[in-house]
This record gives structure tokens, sequence and C-alpha cells, in this order.
């Protein structure tokens, strides 16, 4: 009798379950931590208290976060808004300059593979009026600034393009983006969640004038994001989303969430001071797990560009065998599949299908989030048992065998359901 | 998503995995589902020319989860049974048995599907081979 169960032994110092879904959520680190604890006990004032010393050592906090924040990206402290997310991020930087700069023009340019926040976002501008131009990728995840160029017309105001893709790791021109917008005198945000703390970001050099960042994705605490809004060439305007109390500059109201700051603060300085070396690490744990999947396995499909990608990501397609029941027997290690199975919306992956890859292969991938706390025993486990799974579903599968037969799947006709 | 004991104990130990001779007449196929929507399976069963009795059940299945414990399970309920009772299993049968929630269900509608089109390609093939002694050509 034939069994899916895997009994790859456990090496030791690893400990189960594995996390290795980076790009989902990452771990807080102790040293934020140790940092927002003061905040978090003791140090509770309202950063907007002006006239009493909890006030004061709140405020403190928070701007020596943002100046943190700033360093880390090539910004001055005045140009750090704090959110509550990315996602807000996304949306007051789309919505905030599509409402500011509507006498100017309605039309903004964004890309096939953004993040929901963004690609949401603009369209309910679309109710609102906006036009709204999606462009494509190319079979490598990144877009082509031709095609950047022919959508630009008279009235476009915004361009929004993702720094680095959350499923693929793929990393967008985005120097030659911002260039390009500079000289035509259109707005540049980017959703750099993925990217800040992991690559070099420098919104002087990348010609960045808006740029969403995230706490939890830098190991920092959930709840907490940040919006650089340009100050000089261009000065940006941003119309606030959320009315209130005036704070950040009249841009996002709301009592601020000293603890999360400063966690986000303390974060980014770990980032700024150890990405070079973190960097050269997960991209060896990286290039070591795909070396490990393809010297055993066949017929597997590496998503989007190898050569532009964040170092700690890898999306492969383990063709013929269906995604959900891989992550199943891997149930030990926290993964993510872009296999319609594992979505509410029973639809696969729409970044992979926009690499214009077939639902099939799509259905059969896995996202790998290696991250700052992974370890090399940790990968040489993950690599065993997921060959030895994917080996093993593949005996149950169909289309493995028909395919070993030389039979050709896509002159078959299959029955869609 | 959580699954019920029993899918993860036939998605560990899936019953009747493999391959019959599809040009044999005695073996009907049943090829259901698409690579696309994230679900093929393949069940063949090989019936007795005297009591119609379903002697032995294999599958092969690409899919979740959800979709291979229930075309392990369908080779198990339709072993032993002639032809006609395996058509009387039907996918809510499944549901019930497997405990699939709401979004699985179609799972449980492939394995029906697969139990009829190998019973019919069977039934197809043996009507072919009585009449005319023309070979018997599965899918």
């Amino acid at each position: 009798m034939s069994t899916v169960t895997s009994q790859i032994e456990v090496p030791a110092g690893v400990t189960l379950p594995i996390y290795m879904d980076n790009h989902a959520t990452s771990p807080l680190d102790s040293r934020v931590l140790e940092a927002m604890m003061p905040f978090l006990t003791n140090k509770f004032g309202n950063a907007a208290s002006r006239n009493h010393s909890f006030g004061w050592e709140a405020e403190q906090a928070v701007e020596a976060a943002r100046e943190q924040i700033a360093k880390l990206i090539g910004a001055t402290a005045k140009e750090i808004i704090f959110t509550s997310g990315a996602t807000e991020s996304n949306n007051l930087a789309i919505k905030g300059i599509a409402e500011m700069y509507r006498e100017r023009g309605n039309h903004i340019i964004t890309q096939v593979t953004e993040h929901k926040a963004v690609l949401d976002t603009c369209k309910r501008l679309e109710k609102y009026g906006y036009r709204v131009t999606y462009l494509p990728v190319k079979a490598d995840g990144l877009i082509d600034i031709e095609d950047l160029k022919r959508a630009i017309d008279d009235k476009t105001i915004l361009v929004s393009i993702m720094y680095a893709n959350n499923e693929i790791g793929v990393i967008q021109p985005i120097r030659e983006i911002g260039k390009l917008c500079h000289e035509k005198g259109i707005l540049f945000h980017t959703d750099a969640v993925q990217a800040v703390g992991k690559v070099p970001v420098n919104v002087i050099e990348d010609n960045i004038d808006v740029l969403s960042l995230s706490g939890h994705k830098i190991y920092g605490p959930k709840g907490v994001g940040a919006l650089y809004v340009r100050r000089r060439n261009p000065r940006v305007q941003i119309a606030a989303q959320i009315d209130g109390g005036g704070h950040e500059r009249g841009m996002r109201s709301g009592t601020l969430n000293v603890p999360g700051i400063v966690g986000l603060g303390a974060a980014c300085e770990i980032a700024r001071t150890e990405m070079d070396t973190e960097a050269a690490y997960l991209r060896g744990l990286r290039d070591r797990l795909q070396k490990q999947l393809e010297s055993e396995l066949d017929y597997i499909h590496i998503n989007g560009s190898m050569e532009h990608r964040l170092p700690g990501n890898l999306n492969v397609s383990f063709v013929y065998v269906e995604g959900e029941s891989l992550l199943m027997g891997i149930n030990d290690v926290a993964v993510s599949s872009g296999s319609a199975c594992t979505s509410a919306t029973l639809e696969p992956s729409y970044v992979l299908k926009a690499l214009g890859l077939g639902d099939d292969v799509a259905h059969s991938s896995i996202r790998f989030g290696l991250g700052r706390f992974n370890t090399q025993a940790e990968v040489d486990y993950v690599a065993a048992k997921v060959i030895d799974i994917v080996k093993k579903l593949r005996e149950l599968s169909p289309l493995y065998e028909m395919v070993k037969e030389g039979i050709d799947l896509t002159k078959i006709e299959w029955q869609a359901h | 998503m959580a699954y019920s004991d029993k899918v993860v104990d036939h998605y560990n130990n899936p019953r009747n995995v493999g391959t019959l001779d599809k040009s044999s007449t005695e073996v009907g196929t049943g090829l259901v589902g698409a690579p696309e929507c994230g679900d093929v399976m393949r069940l063949q069963i090989r019936v007795n020319p005297e009591t119609q009795v379903i002697e032995e059940a294999k599958f092969k299945t690409f899919g979740c989860g959800s979709a291979i414990a229930s075309s392990s399970l369908a080779t198990e309920w339709i072993k032993g049974r002639t032809v006609n009772d395996a058509l009387e299993i039907k996918n809510t049968d499944i549901v019930k048995e497997l405990s699939l929630p709401p979004v699985k269900i179609h799972c449980s509608v492939l394995a029906e599907d697969a139990i009829r089109a190998a019973i019919g390609d069977w039934k197809k093939k043996n009507s072919v081979a009585e009449t005319s002694a023309v070979a018997a050509e599965a899918k």
C-alpha cells in the first residue's frame, strides 16, 4: 500500500513547525520587542500631549523612530507619515493623490501583479471617474518600460508600481520608472512593503515620490506602517482620507501608535545595519533550497525572474502535483501556495496567471519565504520533506503518469467543471 | 483549513492507488476533471464479465487532499459491488463520510463522475465487444 506520510528525520537543532512564510508576516525580533516594552508599560503618554512629560517622552520616541525609518530609505524624518500598515499607506497614497490632483488629470497607471491594496483602491477610483491602466508583465514578472511610456498621456497624474512582488519576489525596474515619471512630471508611488529592509531602497536615487512600508514584514510589530511623502522636487500633496485632530501634518489623523512606531523604528534600524550580511545569508539559503529541489525533482518550474528578485524568495511550481495537497503533506512547514484550493475565491493566483502560466502550473506552486531566523538545517529538512512528498504525490498523479508515457496533456479534451 | 480525520487518513494511506490495463475489455476507465481546474481523477475498474461485479478498482488523482480522499473512498466503496450497484453511490454519501466542507463538495461530485465515467466506459466497451468484435478502445 502506498502512503503519503513522510518519514524524513528531523535534524538536531530544528524545531517543528518551521516558519518559512516570511512574505506573509515575520516574527517579531526580540530586540524590537525590547525597544517597545517601555512604551507598552509605563511610558504610555500620548505623543500629542504638549504640556507634560508623559507626552514629551512619547513624542521624542516617535521622532527618533521617524529618523530611523527615514534613514533606511534615504528620506528625511519630516517626510515620514505613520499609518496602521501598508494597506492604509497604499490607500492614502493613491486616493490622496487622486483627490489632490484631480484638476490636473484623472489617469492612473499601475500593473497587474500589484497587491490587492493597490488594485482594489484603483478599482474604486474607477467608479469615481478615474481611468486606470493596468500594465501587463512579461513572463519574468517585470513590466516593460516601453509599455509604461506608451500608457502615459496628458491626463496621467500617478504611476503606482510595487518595488518587489509578495508572491514571486520579483523586483521591478523602480529607478527607471521613477526617472521616466519625473521627466514627464508624473508622481510615482511604490508599494515597497516587501523590499524595504531586504534590498537597498533609496527614495532619492530611485526617484520615488511616495512609498508605502510596513512593520510586520521586517520583524517589527503588526498594525503599524508608514508612508514616505516627498517634500522637495516635487513637493507632494496628499488629501487626508481620515479626518480628525490633524496629526501627521494633517495627512493622517489619529492618536499615534507609540509602541508600534517605536518598534517600526527599531526594526528599520536593525534592517539598515544588518541588510548586507542578511541578504547574502538569505540568498545562500534560497540557492541551497533551489539546488536541492532541482537535483531531485523533474518538471519543476521557477516562477519569476531569478535575476531581479528578493534574496529570500523562491516560488516554485511542482508540475503535476496540486499545491494544497502538497501543503497537506508538509504540514509541519509553514509556506503558502498559489493553488485555488488555498484561496477563498477558488481562483488560482492572479500573479502567476499574469506571468502567462497555465492555471495548472499556478495550482502547483509553492512560495518559500526565507527570513532572518531560518537556518541551513531547516532548509535541508524542508527540501528533503518537499522532495519526498512531491515524489509520493506524483505516484498518485494521473497527469505525471500520462506525461511519463509520452501523452501530450494539451491534446486531451478535458471536461472543465 | 482543518481536515477531517478521515480525509487525513485517506490522504496519508490512499487505498487502491494504481493503474489497470486500459486496453482490456474487462477494464473501464474514467478520466474526469481538468488540470486547469486543479483536479483530475482517473478511476479504473475491472469487472467480472459473468457476474458484473467490480473485482478491482484503482485510482490516481491530481488534486487537493479532499479530492484524493474522495477518489480513494470511491474505490473502496465500489469494490465488490455490481456495476449497477456502484451507480447508486451519490456524491452526498461521500460528503457525509468524509465530512467535507462546502468548498470541497466539488471533490465529491468529481468522484461520483469518475465512477460513472469508468462504468460508462466499461459498458460501452462491452457492448462494442459483444456486437462487432472490434477491439475496444479506452480513452
